[in-house]
């Protein structure tokens, strides 16, 4: 009996190694083949509409290369998702969804092709989107993704609860910090609503990138938390960010707590950090103003940069017709297809020169004017190895210092700040 | 002098033409037809349990990460750098605490109420059947759904913070760094109570009635009976109850990921299970991750030797 069950664990034993040992195949890429593809795209109902569009145009003109369209599967995060589906081999040729944070880690496990593989897409991609494109470079210089829309972070407000607190809303204080702390004080005070603002305070590692990050892009001049492969928010603006928002926390501006549903619709917060995207969704329920996210001293909105919260496209290395991959990208990001997916969902490619290559449609949808203006001053997260890890290190980080107040936020910055530095630096 | 004679049993160490048994019984055993019976469990045992554990294991002993198929990736042995990075990882260490104070409040907590219901529902007359499928139904409930119940109850502005008014906890109870995790510990408690109440009420039903006849001639009330008859009567079910609670819980997941999002109050109720999650699927570090499945698994299997020592003494 002894001897069935020791040679029945080295069977299983011999099994799991064999199978962790394994892998291996043809790994070339197909970037002169054609054929059909399936892609992916996020399950926002308006962009599924332009996706529906903008597919059924494509296969009108190419029945031999016919393009298959579907959501992206259910999961807890797009990227589990997309990351599961590399590892299994059956990601498809392309996902309307990749998060530039997400980049590094889809490139490591081999599951990108370098679209500079392509003739011309160097060009390509920085003709289209000017300066921008330098961030979305991965660190050997090459491009794994397309820099495709985004949705510049402002800060909204509800104009009907900022007249119930007093405050001109029309023109609201809330370019300084000190402004936008006297605007909280009165809002709470008044009981116009329970909290000024809600930023969730969860453990989530891209939660800083709707609180501590549109801010630090703001009064940094537009840096990102790495650079030079050294992160860079230990320094005065960082310091500055972070004891602002400590202090929403501590004075009870903003809730410590996640609220179950939208804390803005349900007004429960008189201000959300949003994208363009919010338009739609408040049009009917708040009567809303914007305004760009505060700074210390204040700056001219001409001048104040943010987060880009931008969702780009990879042609995945699964993908067997990588040619026809690359023909739908170049489509699918057309000027054409660009003013479609600006109509239909309101969101920003990114392109150089947005507001006057879409003219007539900012004139036509004035609120969009802001939210244009602003894409053109965005920052992206720093396109390193390593990176989701970094940013989980800087949200710990910062609840434990900003949002909880358990250590000082010199500890909290140099602490993290540390960390990043070491991650950025390892392969 | 009476002798007795035993007769032969068919088949046991019988010995096999030549006075030799056959080498297939030897490999297969007096009943062939009895691994292939047993084969469908033992390849979904293999399959769905050995296999993975084994091949974590394998993984917590290389720099690991996952890798498209065809990739050329290389995963040197690294020894025991993975452990060593986890252990030495303070959000490791943290969470092993966590879990450890959720045990101690969770395994007691159900071993007593499980059993004191049991009885309870055991010694029912009336609306038996009811008070069982209510204990029950949380039991195969979602997480998910009841989550939402628990955070109308203890969020800030909650059913219980309102009935509590001014004794009302601050900060409140989710996000109050020594109550997190107990109200974690009572929420898996209350949920799974259900099942453990089944195992107790079916051991209820070998304890023998004339135990409790006798302990009652002897003037034993109520009480001396769960405790001199009830308690030691399912003392095997309370093995299992332990074990099982012990390693239902040192998974725990779902609740610190819903609950208190995501381990907070800053990390106050991650569990080892959600760092792994972070680790392993979030940031693409399946070697650290496996290194800390390892040595959960280990701490859970030590937990349930000492427990199971202690509890089948006599």
């Amino acid at each position: 009996m002894r001897t069935k069950m020791i040679a029945t664990s080295a069977a299983v034993l011999a099994l799991g190694l064999t199978a962790a040992c394994g892998g291996g195949g043809d790994s070339s890429g197909a970037t002169s083949a054609t054929g059909p593809i399936k892609i992916w795209m996020s399950n926002n109902p308006e962009e599924i509409t332009w996706a529906k569009a903008m597919v059924k145009e494509w296969n009108a003109a190419h029945p031999q290369e016919k393009v298959t369209a579907q959501e992206i599967p259910a999961g807890k995060t797009s990227e589990e998702v997309i990351g599961a589906a590399i590892t299994a081999g059956n990601a498809p040729c392309l996902v309307f969804n990749t998060s530039p944070a997400a980049v590094p880690q889809f490139q490591k496990q081999g599951g990108l092709v370098p679209l500079d593989d392509f003739d011309g897409a160097t060009k390509y991609i920085e003709d289209r989107s000017g300066d921008s494109a330098e961030q979305y470079k991965s660190p050997d210089g090459k491009y794994y993704q397309i820099p495709w829309k985004q949705n510049p972070v402002m800060i909204f407000y509800n104009k009907d609860l900022f007249k119930k607190a007093g405050v001109d809303p029309e023109n609201p204080p809330l370019a300084t910090y000190d402004d936008f702390l006297a605007t909280s004080k009165k809002i709470v005070d008044s009981g116009a609503a329970p909290n000024a603002i809600a930023p969730a305070p969860s453990s989530e590692f891209f939660q800083s990138w709707f609180d501590f990050y549109p801010l630090y892009a703001a009064q940094s001049g537009g840096k990102q938390t790495v650079e030079d492969g050294k992160a860079t928010f230990d320094d005065t603006a960082g310091k500055d960010v972070w004891d602002f928002w400590a202090t929403m926390y501590k004075d009870g501006y903003a809730p410590k707590e996640a609220y179950n549903g939208d804390a803005f619709a349900d007004k429960k917060a008189a201000m959300a950090v949003v994208g363009p995207w919010a338009i739609a969704v408040y049009k009917d329920a708040v009567n809303w103003g914007v305004v760009p996210v505060p700074t210390k001293d204040g700056m001219d909105a001409g001048q104040v940069h943010t987060f880009t919260d931008a969702k780009n496209v990879s042609v995945y290395s699964a993908c067997k017709n990588q040619k026809t991959a690359w023909d739908v990208l170049k489509f699918a990001t057309s000027k054409e297809q660009d003013g479609k997916l600006l109509e239909t969902t309101g969101q920003m490619p990114i392109r150089k020169d947005l507001p006057t290559t879409y003219a007539d449609y900012f004139a036509q949808h004035p609120e969009y004017k802001m939210f244009a203006d602003q894409a053109s001053r965005t920052v992206e997260v720093p396109n390193v190895p390593n990176s989701v890890q970094i940013w989980q290190e800087i949200r710990d980080n910062y609840s434990s210092s900003v949002i909880f107040g358990k250590n000082s936020v010199d500890d909290g910055l140099s602490t993290a700040a540390d960390k990043a530095t070491e991650l950025a630096g390892q392969s | 002098m009476t002798t007795t004679t035993q007769a032969p049993v068919r088949g046991a160490a019988e010995p096999g033409p030549g006075g030799r048994r056959r080498w297939t019984e030897k490999v297969l055993g007096r009943q062939p037809l009895g691994i292939l019976f047993a084969a469908p469990y033992a390849v979904f045992l293999v399959a769905i349990f050995a296999y993975p554990l084994v091949l974590a294991v394998w993984i917590s002993f290389h720099d690991y990460f996952f890798a498209a198929p065809g990739a050329q990736v290389d995963r040197p042995f690294v020894g025991l750098d993975n452990y060593r990075a986890v252990l030495g990882d303070p959000d490791v260490q943290r969470s092993f605490l966590n879990v450890a104070e959720f045990l101690v409040i969770n395994v007691p907590l159900t071993v007593v109420l499980s059993l004191v219901l049991a009885t309870a529902l055991n010694a029912a007359v009336r609306a038996r059947t009811f008070l069982r499928v209510s204990y029950y139904v949380p039991y195969v409930t979602a997480s998910v759904s009841l989550v939402a119940v628990w955070l109308f109850l203890f969020s800030k502005d909650g059913l219980v913070n309102q009935l509590l008014g001014p004794l009302a906890p601050n900060p409140s109870w989710l996000v109050n760094e020594a109550l997190a995790m107990p109200v974690i510990a009572l929420f898996v408690t209350w949920k799974q109570l259900g099942f453990y109440i089944l195992l107790y009420l079916a051991a209820l039903q070998n304890v023998s009635k004339d135990l409790y006849e006798a302990a009652s001639v002897d003037g034993a009330g109520r009480l001396a009976s769960f405790r001199n008859v009830t308690v030691p009567g399912v003392r095997p079910a309370t093995t299992l109850v332990v074990i099982l609670a012990t390693i239902t819980g040192a998974n725990l997941f779902t609740e610190p990921y819903l609950l208190t999002n995501g381990g907070g109050p800053d990390g106050a109720s991650a569990s080892p299970v959600f760092v792994m999650y972070q680790k392993g699927i979030e940031q693409g570090n399946p070697d650290t991750a496996s290194a800390i499945g390892v040595v959960l698994v280990i701490c859970v299997l030590l937990i349930s030797l000492v427990n199971r020592k202690l509890l089948e003494r006599d």
